[in-house]
């Protein structure tokens, strides 16, 4: 129970934080079309998180252990070491180059995770996963012609997405090393071992950076910690943002 | 940056049997980045199940000053409507 609450809310929250990073572009876009493109994918990343706040909320209801949970109080109430998102969500958002590729890890891995998750033993977590693969799929075809269209584009676009990988690739061994509430998920049957996605995972960017003309980092040590509360100080300034309402005028509705 | 990047013409099909209508135009690179472009810009509402994107410079548009020239003449040949036939109820987007 424990676990598979956890499992939930690392779900919830790697969505809603990349979704608020990728929603800081929503009227500053380099171009009208991809302000709409990115706003559409943090739109896309919070019904994601909706769902699976939802259903750790029904968790957490049906428990009776704790105080009684929403969708809402989950999001906005929790502070940063009780977020258990990927440390590359909550990244600050960079330029253009920084959250196209962030983009790009993050689709990959998602993909590969929500084609094992829909055959999930968990009902719940098999449907959100089946209906939030389709949107996965296409957010990973967008940013992969993005990357290709920066690393094989003009100088300064292929400098700025080599910059970009530079600061994001220690972030990507984290999503693909098992937290312990994952371990517990493979071993009864409802979420997929993260390690078991590497390999694909890994032929994906390969594919990928081939076309984009960008070279694959060797095996270099990986930040991680985020998967059990330990963040970057760039979470905490992005709840002050995000949870700013509901902490000023507490159960504020509009 | 948007001066450098071509403009595009988008059709959107709202379902199928029905024709792709113009929907607007967008900025883009290439076909591809015109496509997913629509894709975000005018199909989120569930407005479409099919885009065709052209290059707007391929668009070639009648005269506006020609109009009386073009359009005038069929203004009085009614028998050219086949509006004398009885329509059966199954047959719609007629």
């Amino acid at each position: 129970m424990e676990n598979r609450l956890s499992y939930t809310l690392y779900l919830a929250d790697s969505a809603l934080i990349l979704s608020h990073r990728n929603s800081e572009w929503t009227g500053h876009g380099p171009v009208l079309e991809q302000d709409i493109a990115i706003s559409n994918i943090a739109l896309d990343l919070i019904g994601q998180a909706r769902n699976f706040y939802d259903y750790a909320a029904r968790q957490i209801n049906q428990s009776g252990l704790n105080d009684p949970a929403t969708e809402d109080s989950l999001a906005y109430l929790r502070d940063v070491p009780e977020f258990k998102n990927c440390l590359l969500a909550e990244l600050p958002r960079g330029d253009w180059a920084v959250t196209i590729l962030r983009q790009f890890f993050f689709s990959a891995y998602q993909t590969l995770l929500f084609e094992k998750l829909q055959h999930s033993g968990v009902d719940d977590l098999a449907a959100i996963a089946e209906k939030s693969l389709k949107e996965a799929t296409y957010h990973l075809r967008w940013s992969s012609e993005w990357v290709i269209r920066l690393g094989d584009g003009t100088q300064e676009s292929r400098s700025r997405i080599l910059d970009a990988l530079d600061q994001l690739w220690m972030y990507t061994g984290e999503l693909l090393e098992p937290a312990h509430y994952e371990l517990a998920a493979a071993v009864e049957g409802y979420g997929p071992d993260p390690a078991t996605l590497k390999e694909t995972w890994l032929e994906k960017i390969q594919e990928v950076f081939e076309e984009a003309v960008l070279p694959v980092p060797g095996n270099e040590w990986m930040q991680t910690g985020g998967k059990t509360g330990k963040h970057t100080e760039h979470l905490g300034q992005l709840l002050a943002e995000m949870q700013f309402m509901q902490r000023a005028y507490p159960g504020c509705e509009w | 940056m948007n001066k450098d990047w071509p403009l595009w013409e988008v059709f959107i099909r709202s379902k199928n049997g029905l024709d792709h209508k113009h929907a607007g135009s967008l900025h883009a690179t290439d076909a591809r980045m015109a496509i997913e472009n629509a894709r975000d810009v005018y199909t989120r509402r569930m407005e479409g199940v099919s885009i065709w994107v052209v290059e707007s410079k391929y668009i070639h548009a009648s005269n506006p000053e020609d109009s009386d020239s073009l359009y005038d003449p069929a203004n009085d040949k009614a028998y050219r409507h086949p509006t004398f036939y009885d329509l059966p109820e199954e047959v719609k987007n007629m």
